[in-house]
């Protein structure tokens, strides 16, 4: 699974999403010979998730918005493969890198097959880069809720992806639930392909933000959205619930009925405002968790972003605090798809400048413009749609904080209130959640909340860092360590 | 021993900021494996007890290593007497508390991959036999009697039934905790010790990033960190880093029996080589992953990864137990064993600075060592004879001339 090491390129991108897209494209404009790779199967991430490319279908682009600006992308990468200035490997995963053992020397970054690799795809062994841009994306973020390891339950991102890469419905009645605008998507989505949803229950309250789905206006294509998702919302019946919450999920075996429970002012569970519906299906997001572990990898700085996840720190090029690494997209602060083609732009120009090639100024303030707006508007939808303040309530003693270790609230708060960890890796190391597969992916954001209620403090970037910080970015088989090409 | 003090029997936390003088009578530097023993030993004896650490409880070597008590890597001398002494105190000093870090007698194999090694183990544990260790000879085709999935080419091994594992994560947390019940005990977490208190040459407390805290005894538990605070106190212990790193595979069903390691790597715990040496032990826990060490290296406190290192580790676990070459490996870490030139524990009262105590230095075994070592020190502390003589661990061994002198 592992080849040789490549050639030394002047550009390694991590991601081909929205962000690493534009800067791969963008960058190889510029004359730099661009390795893009990206664990999925085909370009487009998270976002712009696709039938399989190989097998075309009319309807291509059904579900998506900004569809345009992916085809154009792709169009674009295309034809820099044609000329050979991109190599472009998807099913790549990257599970390490090294840094540069000199100024002047290159990042080595290594690679494996990941779980989306198809057979025609050729990973690369390990890749010599001068410059990387990092563009991991990021994932739903999740709180565990009694019941939420019943088969049935899933991350709205999950929902979607089914939906939008093999048009497979994940249920038949559903609930959407959590918090954020990314909820509506994929309600609506599942209405679209023939699913009756329940509700949306935001567990916002949406004061202070406009009280509608249309609001949004300071960045008028978001705005545009809104007004479509309200129509769509409208033209299915689903009820929009804020203030709500899923608090509890019950079925034997599956999925069969979910509590709906209003939440007070201060985020509390309202007693006595209990609702059970039926359904098979219970869509979680609360809003996003950025990928960090290759931003830890390199060293970078980060910080806690308005959503109070772990973002890096970049300058106005998208330049990490780490030497020759640009970040993009939501490793950045989670602000949707069109900020993140934006930053990714930037980046491509940033390492294209910083390499030599001579850029585009006006270009540069007008992409630092849109980002700049972008993130305005990002951060006064994650104040209107915060984590409530007190999720614990709905917890009881053996609900599984991590699903992965069958690690439950109880033994988690045995080792923060009677072994004194007051720190999330603390938690982690005496009680085991985020030790098992997903390696805190999941129950990581919870886990520190959690440590940190004990002392009734704010997050801090280490609470988040130590629970997203891998030693390798992803597992990679005993095999592949043992056989490993090293210089 | 000074009397009893103000402060209250469970603090978990003190508010940040300056907090006015207190008093303990023993305060102890580090919350690993090391200082918590101490502190619960401490306890017992019904001694008030301050613990100062800066991160967290276990944050430094004592969960960076592999919980394993051995007697199996040991050959006659003072080492094995303490190692024999301390299984005793885990076995029945602790042996009520044994389920709270999952402390699992199953035995360590040692295994020898040629004829002249195998004949080495042989003669190994003859020796070790007059020493007191429980060892038998298995020979080639009952190995995999003992480990269905090693591999079949091995040529002879040992079995050692009193080698032992535990949780050393738990054991420091549930030590402390166990000590609060005992008497007056107070944790400071993300707390630095930063110097020491002297009244002459005597060590009278320890100045920290929140104030200064008095006490009848210090005893310095600081790991690898060790020198730093004996230098705080004029004084030089030799305490050094030697770097290890661990493999962590993905949970399994069991496929590791015994705690199983190559006959060499008792040669690489004896080396004092700085250069990289790696030899193979492999276990699994209870949690279902198994753990795949073992490298040592002198590279001072760096944590960098080293692909080179890692790889070589793989290539011997490979070797060893061929059904691991598909399963994944999930993370790994790097820790810092804390030890001395002459490959012994620091042990007891420092002459040169009176009311300085040290507990560390057990380098690779310092999680088996800790119990034994703990009760020795606080039954030397509190005028008892100690059940072991640990004069042979002094710190007056070192060099006379202090840091001041030179
Ligand atoms: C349910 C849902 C609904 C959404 N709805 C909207 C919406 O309506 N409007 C909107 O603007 N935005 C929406 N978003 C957000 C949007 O998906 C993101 O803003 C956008 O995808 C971010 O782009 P990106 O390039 O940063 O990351 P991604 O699109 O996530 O791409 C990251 C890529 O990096 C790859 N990768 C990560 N780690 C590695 C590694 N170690 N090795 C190799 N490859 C790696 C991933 O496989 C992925 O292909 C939604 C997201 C979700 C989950
Ligand atoms: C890879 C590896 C595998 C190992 N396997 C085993 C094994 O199987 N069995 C075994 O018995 N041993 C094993 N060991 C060795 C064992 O881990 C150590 O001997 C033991 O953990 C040392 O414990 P300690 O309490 O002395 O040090 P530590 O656990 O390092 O504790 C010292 C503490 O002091 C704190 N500290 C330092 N300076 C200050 C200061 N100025 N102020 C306040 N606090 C301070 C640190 O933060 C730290 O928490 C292994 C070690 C490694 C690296």
């Amino acid at each position: 699974m592992v080849g040789p090491m490549s050639e030394t390129t002047d550009l390694l991108v991590v991601g081909a999403g929205p962000a690493g897209l534009a800067a791969a494209v963008t960058a190889a404009d510029h004359g730099l010979r661009v390795m893009l790779v990206d664990a999925g199967p085909q370009p487009g991430g998270q976002y712009w998730r696709h039938p399989d490319e190989r097998y075309p279908v009319a309807d291509e682009s059904a579900g998506h918005h900004g569809w345009k600006v992916l085809t154009k992308l792709r169009d674009r990468l295309r034809v820099h493969r044609g000329a050979g200035h991109i190599d472009y490997r998807p099913g790549t995963q990257v599970w390490f890198i090294e840094a540069p053992k000199t100024e002047s020397s290159p990042w080595y970054v290594y690679t494996t097959a990941s779980v989306e690799a198809q057979p025609d795809h050729v990973p690369t062994g390990s890749v010599r880069a001068m410059r990387i841009v990092l563009c991991p994306g990021g994932y739903d973020r999740q709180l565990p809720v009694p019941g939420w390891d019943l088969p049935g339950v899933m991350a709205a991102g999950g929902v979607q992806a089914l939906l939008k890469g093999s048009r497979t419905l994940a249920g038949r009645r559903a609930v959407v639930a959590g918090t954020g605008p990314f909820l509506l998507p994929v309600a609506v989505g599942l209405a679209e392909a023939g699913a009756e949803v329940v509700a949306i229950c935001e567990a916002g309250n949406l004061t202070g933000w406009a009280k509608n789905v249309t609001g949004a206006v300071q960045v008028p294509s978001k705005g545009v959205e809104g007004a479509e998702y309200a129509k769509a919302l409208v033209k299915h019946r689903i009820p929009y619930k804020t203030s709500t919450a899923v608090t509890r999920i019950d079925g034997d075996g599956q999925v069969q009925s979910a509590v709906l429970t209003a939440l007070d002012r201060r985020g509390r569970p309202r007693s006595g405002s209990e609702r059970a519906v039926e359904v098979d299906l219970v869509a979680f997001g609360w809003g996003f968790t950025p990928s960090m572990e290759l931003v830890q990898a390199v060293g970078a700085e980060t910080r806690i972003g308005s959503d109070e996840s772990l973002i890096a720190v970049v300058d106005d090029m998208q330049r990490s605090t780490a030497s020759r690494v640009y970040i993009a997209g939501e490793a950045t602060g989670v602000g949707g798809a069109m900020m993140a083609v934006a930053e990714g732009e930037l980046a491509g120009l940033g390492a294209a400048g910083d390499n030599g090639s001579s850029i585009d100024g006006a270009r540069v303030r007008k992409l630092r413009g849109i980002i700049r707006r972008s993130a305005a508007f990002a951060q006064a939808m994650h104040h209107a749609h915060p984590v409530p303040a007190r999720w614990t309530d709905w917890l009881t003693e053996d609900t599984l904080v991590c699903r992965c270790e069958e690690v439950t609230y109880a033994q988690v708060c045995h080792a923060r209130d009677d072994l004194s960890a007051d720190e999330a890796r603390s938690v982690k190391i005496l009680a085991r959640p985020g030790m098992g597969w997903c390696q805190g992916r999941v129950c990581g954001f919870a886990c520190a909340k959690i440590a940190a209620a004990n002392e009734d403090r704010d997050l801090s970037p280490d609470d988040l860092a130590r629970m997203s910080k891998r030693s390798l970015a992803t597992p990679v088989s005993l095999e592949d360590l043992a056989d490993l090409t090293l210089e | 021993m000074t009397s009893a003090l103000p402060l209250p029997p469970t603090t978990p936390r003190v508010p940040a900021g300056p907090t006015t003088a207190q008093r303990a009578d023993v305060i102890v530097i580090g919350a690993g494996a090391l200082g918590a023993a101490c502190a619960y030993f401490a306890a017992r004896a019904g001694l008030s007890v301050l613990i100062v650490e800066r991160g967290q409880i276990a944050s430094g070597t004592t969960s960076a290593c592999e919980g394993n008590l051995l007697v199996s890597d040991k050959e006659a001398g003072h080492e094995l007497d303490l190692s024999l002494y301390s299984q005793r105190v885990w076995r029945e000093d602790l042996a009520e508390f044994q389920r709270l870090w999952e402390f699992e007698s199953k035995g360590g194999l040692v295994v020898a991959r040629t004829e002249t090694s195998a004949a080495n183990l042989r003669d190994l544990a003859v020796r070790q036999r007059d020493a007191g260790i429980q060892v038998t000879d298995v020979a080639a085709e009952e190995i995999s009697g003992f480990e269905p999935n090693i591999n079949p080419e091995l040529r002879g091994a040992a079995f050692y039934p009193q080698d032992a594992q535990l949780q050393p994560i738990l054991m420091a947390a549930h030590l402390i905790r166990l000590a609060r019940t005992l008497s007056p005990t107070s944790l400071l977490t993300n707390t630095e010790v930063t110097g020491l208190i002297r009244e002459g040459d005597r060590v009278t407390g320890v100045r920290t990033s929140r104030g200064d805290y008095s006490g009848g005894a210090v005893i310095n538990a600081a790991g690898p960190w060790a020198s730093t605070i004996a230098q705080m106190a004029d004084v030089s212990v030799p305490v050094l880093p030697r770097r290890g790193f661990v493999l962590v595979t993905e949970p399994l069903p069991k496929t590791v029996f015994h705690k199983v390691y190559a006959g060499e790597y008792v040669a690489a715990t004896l080396s004092s080589d700085g250069g990289l040496q790696t030899s193979p032990v492999i276990e699994g826990t209870p949690a279902g992953t198994v753990l795949i060490g073992s490298s040592r290296e002198r590279v001072g406190f760096d944590r960098t990864s080293s692909l080179p290192v890692l790889r070589q580790m793989a290539r011997e676990a490979a070797d060893l137990f061929p059904v691991l070459r598909k399963k994944k490996i999930m993370r790994f870490y790097a820790g810092f064993r804390p030890y001395c030139p002459d490959h012994l524990p620091v042990l007891g009262h420092d002459s040169r600075a009176p009311g300085l105590w040290h507990a560390g230095g057990h380098e690779g075994a310092g999680i088996g060592l800790s119990a034994g070592s703990a009760k020795l020190l606080i039954q030397s502390m509190v005028g008892e004879r100690p059940d072991l003589d640990i004069t042979p661990f002094t710190p007056d061994r070192f060099a006379e001339n202090s840091y001041a002198d030179r």
